[in-house]
């Protein structure tokens, strides 16, 4: 993945795919241009010859040239001319680079590269692109695609078209609920007006803002409802774990973070591996292995603990805790002498990016994989505990350990699987979280105070309860921060789960019982 | 045990423990006290005729310099490479001769990213180790921590990562940038036609005192300059923040327009969520760049670099620079960490930092054969305006304010985790104060007393 | 459940009549306080010399001892266990250091009466927090009254509501963090991350000065001893017996008609007094307060130290603290990267094979003789 020492032939092969990729956009570019004719291929090269070697004055002119007469096939040429010139002709020529650049992104099979493209030139583009646009308009398929040429066009249109064209763009624009035409409306909405003309293009533009302001409002409170979601999702997955083992044993893991980290390395080895022995076109499909890997990992690490630590120490929660704080400790400490102190795992292409939910709300892939992998732990939990023999004893021991044991119950045995499976779940959620963050030794650190709240807040062994918590603080968290901050919200609400367990203290959904202790 | 007891027994159990435990004490009252007496003396004497045994030795031949980089905790990711570096510096310097016909020695210690732990263990280096020069520190807080046990010792500290300046201590040479050496000049080049004429700026940093401080001066600059209040957003997030959803979703309302620029002085681990969630959200490298200043290669190494590439960082050295100098350092970073089995061994990379802290060291060897002493104050004259060279070229110590002459690079990631590098300036010199927050005052140990009012 | 517990608490520290403690402790007492400073005051080059290198790092094992000693209070004894002690800790320490501060005057860096850390981050004005710590008597007041009364507040909300068990300590690691977040930001002017630091005097003398330090390290031992005497009259008061059979079983103490909650209060806010003391008499010494001493991490470190020196023992605590930390200072300068596996190798081991801790696993050693002596007729009194 790192090779700093291959300078030259990192240069070489940088340099080739550059003039591969000038090529292709050509090809591309042939699609939706017009066949560049040989008088203009003579025209463009001389404008070339002329922005080197001319006068200032020959230099704009054969600017103009280019921009209507040139294409993307001119791009390395360009670039050259733009790596030996002085920064006055840098600047000269940056329209025509940025027109070509985007000209080639919107020939490029890729459609976040297409929308890239279209929003650039909406945003720096000169009227020429105005042609270039319509073409790519003309041959899109991709609705969002669709969305940005058009959006694009709008842009440039109220920028450089005549009165007429000007205030249908502008309500276009609002039909669109456009993000980034809210500051020219608004500059439009500034200007004063004097003319009847100009009266109707600003109150055009009072309104289309006005109604991109309020589609705004309702986008952002969507997004923040999907952010939520999406840390609620995080929350509940390594909380799921913790509730299980925690519900059943009496046992507080403190090591449960570093069963997460567990888990990160395990899906970080698991991609060396992939990167190792298999070929790049399997790399993707890695995760897919990674996934159980970690959990069957965790889920190792954690039978042995619960076989040589815990067993010893049922009944003693406090000597529990610190205890497993102090296993944790030791494997952190040896995840660093293996691991060095940080490494990352690349998310599967397939994971990159983001999904369009609707105007101005992106959800990305990673956070809608790690929802549906909550949603699935979730289900399997519940087909587990309420389907199964096993399940069936589980909940049995669960409310009553020892009319279990007298029943038959092998309480003990129950135990040890309980704790592996809790260790496992905490391995997937390690698994998950190395999409959105990275993978270092302290890891379970950063999350182990709040999957511990979010579990006490639900109420000790109850699935609906961890469910409920972890929706409530997540959700509540992403709502605070936009006006709190990151740090606040979060006080806040650690502060309002204190203040909550004062008059609840068993949680949401209290175990029932008559017993004072519990 | 409990259930079989009956009434009396615990009763009868809690009288004879009593009597027991009082006629223990008059009993063992000579005896415990003997002990404890001769236990704190063979512990005094074992530790004295330990540090007598070193001070004997010390006395010989070995100049002892002290290494004070975090080996452990979540520092460690960044100054375990300084470390190494100056353990190579020694080594070189030792095998050419050493200084002033004498070895070199160094003390490592390890203050595990503790901010307290560094000033007991600066401390430990100066008056238990009495070592001649320390090489150490690199967050802020840490360098605020040992500051007063530097000064009140009379220690000599040579500091090699770029800081946010507004200090000017008498005992500590900064081989690193100012604020003016790195930051500033970075956002100019956004401003400029060449770098992209950006004209909105979204400060993101760490909370702690760089990134408040950098961005203090940076936001007074770009008023200077007439960026309106309303184009510059600022924001701080802890250490080791992770959600960046909403920081980014905020970005991302920012730059609409695509002429913003993020100016990044996160720290450490939280870069790798932060990138992420910026390319996942939609932001490209092309739309809103963001330039670090705290991302280099040796971070970038344990990244994952796809979600990095085309942003941009700003530093006065990068391993990318063609120099026969610089392949040299490189290729005989790589040999010793290999030779060492250190981990990572020849995919280990150099960076700003790491030159500083190598070249921290030559300065001072050259001082001290200047001074013809390793005596701290002589040392301290000897280094003012000192020449030499670098692995990124010539640079020079200044004649007064304990900082050095750097040039400033901007430099593009690549995949690869290194730098193309897309501009170079001559030398800058470093400004302690700057001249957008305090243009008032200046740094000056020939002329002034360290900070002055300047007239 | 419960019940396992109360056999690894060593019996012999049951309440008797006599407040003093006993010959060992004011030998003990006496050489630290007189005989090290002593041993501090002779030439450089004498073998018996103590640096002042030791003596200061002395001082602060000493320090972290009456944290110690507080924690011991409330889990020891009482049985409930705090993880949130370091937050105790650090509000003293941070009340001392604020103090401090403003005493640094126009010597700091900006040569501006505001504390370093006011001035980049751009306050004008002192916080109205800040202006009585200009006192050396408030803040002497302020240290141990203010952990007091936080942790009375926080008690109030958390014990009456009858959490407890393992609920209290995940209370009150949440506290930590969220105490650690917000001494963590620089908007509430108490020095961000880097916290407190660069201190000058103390009541007019250098902070530098071995002598200033050699009398700080003599008020921290003597502290100490006093701490060591309140826990010990507490402990053998009649309230001490309450909290005692609170940790053993805190129904038992309900149905008896006394009200477990205050008692817990009480004992607690007592421990958050002395945690503070600690703090204060830490930060001259180390010279910088910073709020990575008061995050979760450190805070359950504490309990380590006491479980290490034995818990319900209050010579545990103390030799827990020191013992730990000057562990800690050897193996982070000889063995850096194994302090960690140590650090948690020693919570496994203490819980797995020595609960009572290293006093307890000397009373057992030791007392076994006297022990069979005893079950011989005529032992009576």
């Amino acid at each position: 993945m790192i090779r700093p020492f291959a300078h030259t032939p990192f240069l070489r092969l940088a340099v080739l795919s550059w003039c591969l990729l000038g090529l292709q956009a050509t090809g591309w570019a042939q699609v939706s241009t017009p066949p560049s004719t040989s008088t203009d291929r003579v025209g463009t090269h001389e404008a070339l010859t002329t922005l080197a070697e001319g006068t200032w004055t020959e230099k704009t002119h054969a600017v103009t040239y280019l921009l209507q007469h040139g294409d993307p096939s001119l791009l390395p040429q360009l670039d050259a001319l733009r790596s030996t010139a002085n920064r006055r002709v840098r600047k000269l020529i940056k329209p025509v680079i940025t027109l070509f650049r985007n000209q080639a992104g919107l020939a490029s099979p890729d459609t976040e590269t297409r929308r890239a493209a279209a929003r650039d030139l909406g945003v720096r583009g000169t009227r020429e692109a105005l042609p270039v646009l319509r073409n790519a308009l003309s041959n899109e398929r991709d609705h969002w695609v669709r969305y940005d040429l058009e959006e694009a066009i709008n842009l440039l249109t109220v920028e450089y078209a005549g009165p007429q064209d000007r205030l249908a763009a502008i309500q276009k624009l609002g039909d669109l609920r456009s993000d980034a035409a809210l500051p020219v409306l608004q500059e439009l909405a500034d200007q004063p007006a004097s003319t009847l003309e100009q009266h109707t293009l600003r109150n055009a533009a009072i309104e289309a803002g006005r109604r991109i302001q309020k589609w705004q409002e309702i986008a952002s409170g969507i997004e923040i409802l999907l952010q939520g979601l999406s840390l609620s999702s995080i929350l509940l997955l390594m909380s799921l774990g913790l509730a299980i083992v925690f519900g059943l044993m009496g046992v507080i893991n403190m090591a449960h973070g570093e069963m997460m980290m567990i888990g990160a390395y395990a899906t970080y080895v698991v991609q060396e591996i992939f990167q190792a022995c298999f070929a790049p076109s399997f790399f993707d499909y890695y995760f897919f292995f990674a996934l159980p890997c970690a959990f069957v990992v965790a889920g190792l690490v954690g039978w042995i603990l619960e076989g040589t630590l815990i067993r010893f120490l049922y009944g003693r929660p406090l000597e529990t805790l610190l205890a497993t704080w102090g296993v944790g400790l030791v494997l952190i400490q040896v995840a660093r002498l293996i691991f060095g102190d940080l490494t990352a795992v690349q998310a599967p292409s397939w994971l990159k990016g983001s999904a369009q939910v609707m105007v101005g709300v992106q959800l990305p892939h990673n956070r809608l994989f790690i929802i549906l992998l909550a949603l699935f732990c979730l289900a399997g939990i519940y087909a587990l505990l309420f389907r199964t023999g096993i399940g069936l004893r589980i909940r049995a021991v669960l409310q009553n350990r020892d009319m279990s044991a007298c029943l038959g119950i092998p309480t003990r045995k129950l135990d040890a699987y309980t704790f592996a499976f809790g260790s496992g779940l905490a391995g997937l959620a390690g698994s998950a979280l190395t999409l959105v963050g990275n993978v270092d030794p302290e890891l379970g650190r950063n999350y182990i105070v709040d999957s511990f709240m979010v579990v006490v807040t639900g109420g000790v062994g109850k699935l609906a309860g961890t469910t409920t918590a972890a929706l409530g603080i997540g959700t509540l968290n992403k709502v605070l921060e936009p006006s709190f901050g990151a740090v606040y919200g979060k006080v806040t609400i650690l502060i309002l789960i204190i203040l909550f367990l004062r008059y609840r203290p068993s949680g949401l959904y209290a175990q029932k019982g008559r017993r004072l202790d519990s | 045990m409990e259930k079989t007891h009956t009434l009396e027994q615990p009763d009868e159990k809690h009288e004879t423990s009593c009597a027991h435990s009082g006629e223990k004490t008059r009993r063992q009252f000579l005896r415990d006290a003997g002990k404890t007496a001769t236990g704190f003396g063979v512990a005094a004497l074992l530790g004295h005729l330990g540090n007598y045994a070193l001070s004997y030795a010390a006395d010989k031949e070995p100049v002892q310099i002290g290494i004070l980089h975090s080996l452990s905790g979540t520092m460690a990711i960044s100054e375990v490479s300084l470390r190494d570096v100056v353990l190579m510096t020694v080594q070189e310097i030792n095998a050419a001769g050493g200084v002033l016909g004498r070895q070199i020695q160094p003390v490592v210690v390890d203050p595990a990213s503790n901010w307290d732990l560094f000033a007991e263990k600066a401390k430990q280096l100066l008056l238990v180790n009495r070592v001649d020069v320390v090489f150490g520190c690199w967050t802020s807080v840490s360098r605020k921590s040992v500051l007063p046990v530097f000064e009140n010792y009379n220690g000599l500290l040579f500091y090699p990562v770029q800081y946010e300046g507004e200090e000017c201590s008498r005992n500590v040479f900064y081989t690193g940038a100012t604020v003016n050496q790195q930051a500033v000049p970075a956002v100019e080049y956004l401003m400029s036609e060449e770098g992209g004429a950006y004209k909105k700026f979204y400060l993101l940093g760490t909370d702690y005192v760089y990134p408040r401080t950098t961005n203090k001066i940076l936001r007074a600059m770009l008023l200077a300059k007439g960026v309106p209040a309303a184009n510059i957003g600022e924001e701080y997030t802890p250490f080791h923040h992770q959600d960046y959803q909403t920081i980014v979703g905020n970005i991302r309302q920012f730059a609409r327009r695509g002429d913003a620029a993020v100016i990044s002085t996160i720290n450490g681990d939280s870069n790798v969520p932060f990138y992420k969630e910026f390319a996942n959200q939609g932001l490209r490298s092309e739309d809103v760049p963001i330039i670090a200043f705290s991302v280099a290669e040796d971070e970038l190494r344990s990244m994952d670099t796809t979600a990095l590439v085309g942003h941009l960082a700003a530093w006065n050295y990068f391993q990318s620079l063609e120099t026969p100098e610089n392949n040299a350092f490189v290729s005989k970073f790589k040999a010793y960490c290999q030779a060492e089995g250190l981990p990572g061994g020849n995919t280990r990379v150099t960076d700003d930092p790491i030159e500083a802290a190598h070249f921290g060291v030559h300065v001072w060897k050259q001082a001290v054969e200047k001074a013809g002493t390793t005596n701290v104050d002589a040392v301290r004259k000897a280094v003012y305006g000192l020449e030499f060279d670098a692995p990124g070229g010539k640079k020079q110590m200044d004649a007064v304010n304990h900082h050095t002459y750097k040039p400033v690079l901007i430099g593009e990631i690549r995949e690869d985790g290194q730098f193309s590098i897309l501009s170079r300036t001559g030398l800058v010199r470093a400004e302690p104060w700057s001249e957008y927050t305090n243009p008032e005052k200046g740094c000056d140990w020939v002329n002034h007393k360290g900070t002055y009012q300047k007239t | 459940m419960r019940k396992r517990d109360d056999a690894l608490i060593p019996e012999n520290d049951q309440p008797t009549n006599r407040v003093l403690a006993g010959p060992l402790f004011w030998i003990t007492g006496l050489v630290l306080l007189v005989g090290i400073p002593l041993l501090n005051l002779l030439p450089d080059d004498s073998p018996l010399h103590v640096s002042d290198f030791t003596l200061n790092l002395f001082g602060k094992f000493f320090a972290f001892a009456i944290l110690a000693l507080g924690l011991d209070l409330i889990w020891g004894y009482t049985g409930v266990l705090s993880l949130g002690h370091g937050v105790f800790f650090g509000l003293g320490a941070y009340a001392m250091g604020m103090h401090l501060m403003l005493q640094i005057g126009a010597e700091s860096v900006y040569g501006n009466a505001l504390p370093d850390f006011m001035v980049w981050n751009q306050v004008k004005e002192l916080p109205w927090f800040w202006v009585p710590f200009h006192s050396f008597w408030f803040a002497l007041v302020a240290v141990i009254l203010v952990p007091m009364l936080f942790a009375a507040v926080f008690g109030f909300f958390v014990f009456r509501s009858r959490i407890r068990g393992v609920y209290f300590p995940i209370m009150t690691q949440a506290l930590a963090l969220v105490v650690w977040l917000v001494f963590n930001r620089n908007e509430t002017n108490l020095g961000g991350t880097n916290g407190l630091t660069d201190f000058k005097h103390i009541l007019g003398f250098s902070i530098h000065d071995p002598a200033t330090q050699r009398v700080l390290y003599a008020l921290t031992v003597l502290c100490l001893g006093l701490a060591y005497m309140l826990c010990r009259w507490v402990t053998r008061s009649r309230a001490g017996r309450v909290l005692i059979a609170i940790r053993d079983c805190e129904q038992r103490v309900l149905f008896s008609g006394y009200s477990p909650a205050s008692y817990k209060l009480f004992v607690f806010v007592i421990s958050a007094g002395l945690a503070g003391l600690a703090g204060a008499l830490y930060v001259p010494q180390v010279g910088i307060i910073t709020p990575n001493q008061i995050g979760v991490l450190p805070s359950i470190e504490i309990a380590i130290w006491v479980a290490v020196g034995g818990r319900g023992t209050l010579s545990g605590a103390i030799i827990g603290a020191t013992g730990v930390n000057w562990m800690r200072s050897v193996l982070t300068n000889h063995v850096p990267e194994l302090w960690l596996l140590v650090l948690g190798g020693l919570f496994i081991a203490v819980v797995m094979f020595v609960p009572t801790g290293i006093v307890g696993l000397f009373r057992q050693t030791h007392a076994k003789l006297p022990c069979w002596k005893i079950k011989i007729p005529g032992w009576h009194r």
